[in-house]
């Protein structure tokens, strides 16, 4: 009895783990092709924002929380402008460039690139990987720079549920009631907002979407944002349980990463479904062997996966929906 | 190409040979660029006098991986994070077998099955992938969750019940005391590269010391280069550039693409193979660390930051951020090699030696043929 307590809770934990490091990811990376390497650095952002926040301004958990959320969306936003778009340094470029070859010896002009500096990362999968990558040393680093190895952690708040022989930290128990809540409210976003319905016109068909009015640039800067803020809302919602180091986003990649890619092109439900599956598969595998193969059953199961269905979960649906159509 | 030149009276073995190894896949198709390679190779032979050659034996050996991932995602288009399972794999294996058999016979044998082993990763991980049509970016995934299972899984073989022969694989600690590299047949002939420095009368500046293994190491890395050259300007390599841009296309114009990429991918894990055998020999230690994200995303950086479809790209970049990575010292280092690597990619896509190549065309009043630095199409990125 207490050992399948156990292995609910450990599912529980695995689920609400995954879910809510990948929800931020597969936003964007479902929305814009952009592959963010940098997304553990955000939600290393939300985290000590949230642990500031508590510590050194001293508001209350939830206030800190929600500030820790913000704060990563302000600044995904400015990351969005200045490196993904190439918008604000093209901006300025375009008023400096003229001025510049002015200047500058007819030689040296030459080498000027005359168009816009940057062109924006959409859809380009490698340079985006790329770039993000050099974004995250440059974060870690400053991090670490800036605040040492380590800075002071937050309490846990709610303390344990006992049942027989074991205690479990309730607090868990609240982040996986939060990770079905949030699956839900981006449900919701992406179903019934009208940024929601922009966002997906531009998924489907960007040029279309332009043609119609939509402003798919605000659109991309909004995803952006809000993939950002629910990185930061991980980092805030895990800032209490985790050691608040620098490094400490790239613990949260791998399976973000994997889940995304099992789950497909569905958001949400990819997201869900995949979750539920290598949750499932890494508490099951934990619980028996240890957590060394239940990383290991995860990743084997996440590159099998890959293999038989390429395109995800959501993809497989779809490519059965293709075939029947086809023997039709 | 290939015939026109060598119809412009450029016949003799010279200009068979160049008309082999030049070609629209490469940049530097002129006697210019020849001459200015020759400089190169010139200036690494003479670089031991004047700087220190153990550092930059490590960035050569590491321009091997470099060409391994330029080839395969440059050149065929599979944007591969593995190159560093096969790197890793390579090393292991060369410390395994040489670790139990170190006598020169037993290391010359452990060289080649580090290479093979790590050919025969890939060639395993490329079957498992091409043949099961997965491709594009889960191509690219699949590779990279793959340096994930090595390195989870190498990090916990501290126990004494990992060990194959003599060898311990020893966890995260890594496996130290990897016998020093050398080749040869017992008792018929034999020579130790690593570790071993030859000195010999010169007859202007007097007594010059070798260190052998550098010299190996500037071989392997001349050849391999010259070798890619010439496969990626034949017809195969044709081919390869033409899945590269269009991977539906090649196939209804009767190429079998899987077994192009499969053959490819074998041979970059024989390349990184090969890189990681000299790694572990040249440090004589190996550790999970090389499984590890940041090793796995640095080969990516290096051959972006070059130029993707470009050699030479692949192997100037890497020498220039390991140098970079090694001489920046103090806590800035990472912070700068951050800004750098976002400059590049952003302002520069096609990577810095193509620009070049460009800038130079340009001054020289040639139309740039095809712009080799403009940014890529959409649909072209995501074909890697």
């Amino acid at each position: 009895m207490a050992n399948w307590l156990n292995l609910a809770f450990q599912f529980l934990d695995s689920f609400a783990f995954i879910v809510l490091a990948a929800a931020g990811l597969a936003i964007i990376f479902g929305i814009m092709g952009v592959i963010n390497l940098a997304h553990g650095e955000f939600i290393l952002v939300g985290a000590y924002a949230t642990t500031l926040a508590v510590k050194a301004v001293g508001l209350p958990l939830p206030a800190a929380m929600l500030a820790g959320a913000v704060v990563t969306a302000g600044f995904g936003l400015v990351v969005e402008r200045t490196i993904i778009s190439g918008a604000g340094p093209n901006w300025v470029w375009e008023r400096l460039e003229p001025r510049l070859s002015a200047a500058l010896p007819d030689q040296a002009a030459a080498v000027l690139p005359s168009g816009p500096l940057i062109e924006p990362l959409y859809d380009r999968l490698a340079d985006s990987m790329v770039a993000t990558f050099g974004l995250s040393l440059i974060m870690v680093q400053g991090a670490r720079i800036v605040f040492g190895n380590s800075i002071d952690q937050v309490a846990t708040p709610f303390g344990e549920v006992a049942y027989g022989a074991f205690s479990y930290s309730a607090y868990r128990l609240v982040l996986a009631g939060v990770s079905v809540a949030l699956l839900g409210l981006v449900y919701y976003v992406f179903t019934y907002t009208d940024y929601g319905m922009r966002a997906r016109a531009v998924i489907q068909d960007d040029r279309t979407a332009r043609a119609l009015g939509v402003n798919t640039e605000r659109t991309y800067a909004a995803t952006f944002a809000l993939g950002s803020g629910l990185a930061g809302l991980t980092g805030a919602l895990f800032a209490p349980v985790i050691s608040m180091q620098p490094t400490l986003g790239s613990q949260f990649l791998v399976e973000a990463f994997v889940a995304v890619v099992v789950g497909g092109a569905s958001v949400v439900l990819g997201t869900a479904l995949s979750a539920a599956g290598l949750g499932a598969i890494e508490s099951v595998f934990s619980n028996q062997y240890g957590t060394f193969f239940g990383r290991i059953a995860l990743l084997l199961t996440a590159i099998l996966a890959l293999r038989f269905l390429p395109g995800g979960i959501t993809g497989y649906i779809e490519r059965v929906r293709k075939r029947r159509r086809r023997e039709s | 190409m290939a015939t026109e030149t060598t119809a412009d009276g450029r016949a003799g073995p010279v200009g068979r040979i160049r008309a082999r190894l030049e070609g629209p896949n490469t940049v530097g198709n002129s006697r210019r660029f020849w001459a200015a390679f020759a400089v190169g190779v010139l200036g690494l032979v003479v670089y031991p006098a004047i700087g220190d050659a153990g550092d930059l034996s490590l960035f050569l050996v590491l321009a091997l991986l470099g060409l391994s991932l330029s080839v395969v995602w440059g050149y065929a288009g599979v944007l591969s994070f593995g190159q560093v399972v096969f790197f890793g794999v390579g090393g292991y294996t060369f410390g395994v077998v040489s670790i139990n058999h170190a006598t020169p016979s037993g290391i010359t044998a452990a060289l080649v099955l580090g290479v093979v082993g790590g050919a025969l990763v890939a060639a395993l991980m490329g079957y498992f992938m091409f043949y099961g049509g997965v491709r594009n970016v889960y191509v690219t995934i699949i590779t990279l969750v793959s340096t994930m299972v090595m390195h989870t899984f190498m990090a916990q073989t501290a126990g004494s019940e990992w060990t194959i022969g003599d060898a311990a694989l020893g966890g995260f600690n890594g496996m130290p005391a990897i016998p020093l590299l050398a080749v040869g047949i017992d008792e018929v002939f034999t020579i130790q590269l690593v570790r071993n420095t030859v000195e010999l009368q010169a007859p202007v500046v007097g007594l010059v010391e070798f260190d052998l293994f550098y010299y190996f190491i500037v071989g392997v890395l001349v050849l391999t280069y010259l070798g890619l050259r010439a496969l990626v300007n034949s017809d195969y390599g044709r081919v390869m550039v033409a899945i590269r841009e269009d991977e539906d296309r090649t196939r209804m114009f009767g190429y079998d693409v899987k077994r192009v990429k499969l053959v490819v991918f074998t041979v970059g894990g024989a390349l990184a193979g090969l890189s990681g055998v000299l790694y572990a020999s040249r440090n004589i230690f190996i550790d999970p660390q090389v499984f590890g994200l940041t090793f796995a995303t640095l080969p990516v950086i290096w051959v972006s930051v070059g130029g993707r479809k470009s050699l030479l790209g692949a192997v100037v970049a890497t020498i220039g951020i390991e140098y970079l990575r090694v001489s920046i010292e103090g806590e800035w280092a990472l912070v700068v090699l951050g800004v750098l690597l976002l400059a590049f990619i952003l302002a520069l896509p096609g990577g810095i030696v193509p620009w070049i190549d460009g800038q130079l065309d340009q001054q020289r009043g040639e139309a740039p043929e095809s712009r080799p630095d403009a940014p890529d199409a959409p649909a072209e990125v995501t074909d890697s």
